[in-house]
């Protein structure tokens, strides 16, 4: 550094690293506070507030902390069969949406005419609430429904397809409804991670000899791992939460852990235990993402 | 290995109302090297895609090695490629990217082992074998898409613009080893560039296209010494070839710029009945300097010197029309000088100044 004027070389403390060398890093981490300054806040208030009021809860007792509720919550009788539920809901019903999911996604990109209008109905149920959704398929399948009077039609006798005591076909309406009510987000995630593979890789994969599945598997499945993903942590996260669908189809005849939850704080109107079960959700969803990311690491990124 | 064999290729893209391939016809023989040749968006990338079978024709047919594969897809066609865009799978790493094919064909292992290493040998590309592609420069992306290419031992071998990424030295070098490769390979290449160097260097026979058509197909000597039409002759070279307006006229004279010299006798017979425009093409290497005043000289006046080192490179007004002389590094010329010009004249080309086509006896 060439100093033109004596006290400049002078000063006790030099600036060697050029004249602003260290000044804007120190400034810049004062701004990144600043900026994400109203979000800590924010995510202080409604997130963390509310989950540690709600954490106290779930220990909260007459006497101080204790975990009574917890044995109040696996006493119930619906509690065992709400967990078996729902796990049995998520085992089954993830993979059948994301095979579906998928499907759509590659039938569109592979631009059949109208492929747009695919599009769009295909995310049409993205924008219906559960809890409408369970009641457009009750209208299916409740005794006097569509399905049954369509069976009437080709002269069958009706089948109580949601009674308590007909497990089977419950599972199934339950299962159809979720299926059709919440694949779009799956699919809406996959199809815009298709967008951003271009379509060279898998037309390389092709000259090189690979086939329809041999691309699927090598190929676009591999980078599409991210949107993959994303979309497994949020419809597996959202499926534990699944409980309105239930409720509009069953009532409690087939109970669900997020429904037990409701029906705690709502029914029995007991907030303890009604916290507890919601902590076990959240602790299970926490599980299960950190297991997804852990289990779909992506090597290519890895070593960067 | 197998022969190419084009025929009548039209392609439009859905959405444009332009040909991207307009009636291309093509026999690339076995084991040959072929060179598209042409500018940006002249059709090349279009015309490979439809024998990869990434794009169907609307019309006309492709056949390899005598069986029809026009609509066959690309896996069934035994052939590879190098993409323009490298297509470089991002997920893997340099060995399995370039072991890919082998892997799909079922090779067995340590073949595909023993390839791989010698692709990666070729290229310069072993100490990066386990890298994935996005710790790799553009250059050694576009490497790791030929070393992909050229294990496969394919019938026919697609390049689009392989070396374009790489920088000057390399891009020489790995031309020389490309060559060299494809030769030992013996497979039916069909290369595509838009450098006219790399055509003339590489091709068996190049095919200049212009506006998804070709414009001509031919020995690299050929092509640039004697161009089918103008576009031809302004595209190949460096400089590009010189055009004059020129006249024949009745007396069987070449007159340029208000200067007349001998015409060749084929034109001097079809221009007896009365004068005849014509484009004069030559190039700058084939016109030389002499002094001013001499018989058969064009006086000119050099505008601009500029020394290339192997040669100098002019600039110079001949009558009002601006044209490119090459010479010896050695000649010593100033700008403002006046000189004389003497044109090669079996080097001379000419062509119709309505059709631009080239004119021949
Ligand atoms: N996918 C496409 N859709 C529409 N037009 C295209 C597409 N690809 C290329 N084209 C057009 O076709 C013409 C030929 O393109 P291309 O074969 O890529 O040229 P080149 O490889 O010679 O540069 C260009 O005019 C280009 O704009
Ligand atoms: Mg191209």
């Amino acid at each position: 550094m060439a100093a033109p004027d004596a006290p400049a070389a002078a000063r006790p403390q030099p600036r060697p690293a050029g004249p602003r060398g260290r000044p804007p890093r120190k400034k810049g981490t004062s701004a990144a506070m600043l900026l994400i300054a109203p979000s800590i806040v924010f995510m202080t208030l409604l997130f963390g507030w509310p989950m540690v009021s709600g954490i106290l809860q779930a220990f909260g007792g007459p006497e101080g902390l204790t975990t009574a509720n917890f044995t109040r919550m696996t006493q119930d009788p619906y509690f065992w069969s709400s967990v078996g539920n729902t796990l049995l809901l998520i085992v089954v019903m993830i993979p059948i949406q994301f095979v579906l999911a998928l499907a759509m996604a590659l039938l569109i990109r592979a631009k059949p005419k109208g492929s747009s209008a695919y599009f769009y109905i295909w995310a049409i149920p993205l924008a219906v609430s559960d809890l409408a959704a369970g009641l457009v398929w009750l209208t299916v399948f409740t005794d006097r429904g569509y399905l049954n009077s369509l069976l009437a039609s080709f002269g069958l006798e009706p089948v109580s397809w949601l009674a308590y005591d007909n497990y089977a076909s419950m599972f199934m309406a339950v299962l159809i409804a979720e299926v059709w009510r919440a694949t779009s987000l799956v699919f809406v995630i996959v199809v815009a991670g298709l967008q951003s593979i271009p379509k060279d890789y898998e037309e390389a994969a092709g000259v090189f000899g690979a086939g329809f599945w041999d691309r699927l598997w090598h190929v676009t499945l591999p980078l599409l791992r991210p949107s993959l993903q994303t979309a497994l942590i949020l419809r597996t996260i959202l499926a534990f939460q699944t409980f309105a669908v239930a409720l509009a189809l069953t009532g409690q005849n087939f109970p669900l852990v997020v429904g037990e939850t409701y029906r705690w704080y709502t029914g029995l109107q007991d907030a303890n235990v009604a916290s507890a079960l919601a902590l076990v959700v959240m602790t299970v969803s926490m599980i299960t993402a950190i297991g997804y990311l852990k289990l779909l690491k992506d090597q290519s990124e890895a070593p960067r | 290995m197998a022969d190419i064999s084009i025929k009548g290729l039209h392609k439009t893209y859905p959405g444009s109302t332009e040909l991207a391939t307009n009636n291309v016809s093509l026999e690339v023989a076995e084991g040959e090297f072929m060179v598209l040749l042409g500018p940006s968006g002249c059709g090349k990338t279009t015309l490979l895609r439809m024998v990869a079978g990434l794009d169907f024709p609307d019309e006309g047919s492709i056949s390899i090695g005598g069986r029809d594969v026009t609509y066959l897809p690309p896996q069934d066609r035994n052939l590879s490629m190098v993409f323009q865009s490298y297509a470089v799978f991002p997920h893997r790493k340099v060995r399995t990217n370039i072991g890919f094919g082998l892997v799909m064909k079922k090779v067995p292992r340590d073949e595909i082992e023993r390839k791989v290493a010698w692709a990666a040998d070729l290229l310069q590309l072993t100490p990066y074998l386990d890298r994935y592609p996005a710790q790799l420069s553009g250059g050694q992306r576009q490497r790791v898409a030929v070393a992909r290419a050229i294990v496969m031992d394919a019938d026919v071998l697609l390049m689009d613009e392989p070396l374009s990424n790489l920088d000057a030295l390399l891009r020489l070098d790995f031309r020389a080893e490309l060559k060299k490769i494809v030769q030992q390979l013996g497979s039916t290449t069909l290369y595509v560039t838009h450098d006219q160097v790399e055509a003339m260097s590489l091709s068996d026979r190049v095919a200049v296209m212009k506006k998804g058509q070709i414009a001509q197909l031919g020995h690299p000597i050929t092509v640039y010494e004697e161009p089918a039409d103008r576009f031809v002759g302004g595209f190949i070279g460096s400089p590009p070839m010189n055009f004059l307006e020129g006249r024949v006229t009745q007396q069987g004279a070449l007159e340029v710029a208000g200067q007349s010299t001998d015409a060749p006798e084929f034109l001097a017979h079809t221009a007896r009945t009365g004068g005849l425009p014509v484009m004069v093409g030559i190039r700058a290497e084939n016109i030389y300097l002499e002094q001013r005043g001499i018989p058969g000289t064009l006086d000119a006046t050099v505008e601009v010197v500029e020394p290339l080192g192997h040669a100098t490179l002019l600039t110079v007004d001949l009558g009002g029309q601006t044209i490119k002389v090459q010479v010896a590094s050695t000649v010593r010329v100033s700008s403002g000088e006046r000189v004389g010009l003497r044109f090669d004249q079996s080097a001379i080309r000419f062509f119709d100044t309505e059709t631009q086509l080239g004119l021949t006896a």
